[in-house]
């Protein structure tokens, strides 16, 4: 649950007094709230918690870890189905899954 | 994947191992706080590159394996209720409460609904102005702030149809008590990177001074593991314990200010009861007097609760790096991912079902014999 994605600011828009912004996760583009980097710039990279920029990255950094998490499924576990893996996980055996990748 | 040729900077990886091979002359034992590591730690099988001297025990900082079963059984009781959304992130899906989980309440005509963000159950609420929408706000305190700025936010909107079942926990209380166990072998800990990209590492000198223990900030990453691996082995070879910071490219000093100011704002230090672990002082947070009419322990009077755990299950000694998965009778047998006993065999930082997905051949009833590590 502490997983945290590196991701790159799109745009920057205030929604309701917040600052919110659109982010490319390697692909997949999450809403991001960043008050807590105020001034995180479009083109910049940051380290996201559930759809919160806390940490401010290096381009190459996060390029890497994107990389990585890419190769290892863990963007589809954060940004797939929720209830498409409970039931995978309530109905099939997980280990075939992970042998047959 | 526990062959080095497949890290992302094999030569990298080759010479941390070699230096913590070169480095190490007796037995260590460490613990990397976080489910994250370890799970990446299981996944990457970096417990079998390490010399036999380092040992690995994995620590509690799996937020939904320590959320305490009554906690637990009051989410799934409000959950049931007609007149409620209630939205949770997805790993809290399968947690077994006392013989049900959220998943069994959906399926039961219950509106539970995953969210992504906890902003995302806010929008829920003010899309549902008739409906109670009650957030499930668990986690350390990595997802402390974003919790926090979404009370605030709806408090600040006024929007009132929006609670949040609160049982935030925090490391370094977690860390004390460790280490105040008669039972305790620790000598180092791997600490959690992403708690101290939020908090910094300004909690920890204390802790390092008081147990003469060194602290490592740690990633979550095979090569940022070996890293903190290396440096908590240097120190402890050197007969030193200080903090030092192993994964500075997300971690500054004084972690976020701002996520700081706003948890001190939303919450207060309370007491907390950790599942299968029992009280730790000062451990958690709930939300202070100022929201609470965003309080769903306050909104909504849940009584009657008896908490049953199955007898078999022995998480709570796992949790607390007294017992290794594999040697839990129950483990692989009456207890898997599919029908867990458990919330270490259910969450994605469960060090349970980390070593069921990519351990499995240690099982004792399977007659495979995994092949010796290659490193060494």
């Amino acid at each position: 649950m502490c997983l945290a994605v590196p991701g790159r600011v799109l745009d920057i828009e205030e929604r309701d007094g917040t600052r919110m912004a659109n982010v490319d996760f390697g692909g997949v583009v999450k809403e991001v709230c960043l008050e807590y980097l105020p001034d995180l710039r479009v083109g910049e990279y940051a380290i996201v918690h559930v759809g919160f920029a806390l940490q401010r990255l290096d381009e190459e950094s996060a390029r890497q870890t994107l990389e990585l998490f890419a190769e290892l499924g863990l963007l589809q576990e954060e940004f797939g189905d929720p209830w498409e893996t409970a039931a995978a996980e309530a109905g099939m055996d997980p280990v075939e899954e992970v042998r047959n990748q | 994947m526990k062959y080095i040729d497949e890290f992302q900077d094999p030569e990298l990886a080759r010479r941390l191992l070699d230096d913590i091979h070169a480095t190490v002359t007796r037995p260590w034992a460490l613990m990397e706080v976080c489910g994250g590591q370890t799970h990446s730690i299981i996944r990457h099988g970096i417990d079998q590159l390490l010399p036999d001297e380092v040992e690995l025990i994995h620590g509690p900082g799996c937020p939904v394996c320590v959320t305490p079963l009554e906690v637990i059984d009051k989410a799934l009781e409000i959950a049931s209720r007609p007149e409620v959304i209630f939205c949770s992130f997805g790993d809290m899906l399968r947690v077994p409460g006392t013989g049900r989980d959220l998943f069994q309440v959906r399926a039961e005509g219950g509106d539970v609904r995953v969210v992504y963000s906890p902003l995302d159950a806010l929008r829920i609420a003010q899309q549902n102005p008739d409906r109670e929408v009650v957030f499930f706000g668990i986690g350390f305190e990595t997802t402390a702030p974003p919790n926090a700025m979404t009370v605030h936010q709806a408090r600040k909107l006024g929007i009132r149809n929006f609670s949040m079942l609160v049982s935030h926990v925090r490391v370094p209380p977690a860390i004390e008590a460790i280490m105040s166990s008669p039972s305790c072998r620790v000598q180092a800990f791997l600490a959690a990177g992403h708690v101290c990209s939020v908090m910094g590492v300004g909690e920890y000198p204390e802790l390092a001074e008081r147990f003469r223990v060194p602290i490592v900030v740690t990633g979550f990453e095979p090569l940022d593991i070996l890293e903190g691996v290396r440096r908590a082995v240097h120190q402890l070879e050197r007969g030193e314990h200080t903090v030092d910071n192993a994964y500075a490219r997300a971690v500054r000093p004084e972690g976020n200010a701002a996520a700081r100011t706003m948890l001190e704002d939303v919450f207060e230090v309370t007491d907390r009861a950790w599942r299968g672990i029992g009280v730790i002082p000062g451990s958690g947070w709930r939300l202070s007097p100022k929201y609470r009419d965003h309080d769903a322990e306050h909104r909504f009077s849940v009584t009657g609760i008896r908490t049953e755990e199955p007898a078999e299950c022995r998480s709570g000694e796992v949790l607390q790096g007294l017992l290794k998965p594999h040697e839990c009778e129950a483990f692989g047998t009456l207890c898997t991912p599919r029908t867990p006993l458990g919330a270490t065999m259910v969450s994605s930082e469960g060090a349970c079902a980390a070593y069921y997905l990519y351990r499995r051949l240690d099982v004792p009833t399977t007659t495979t014999v995994r092949e010796a590590s290659p490193v060494v």
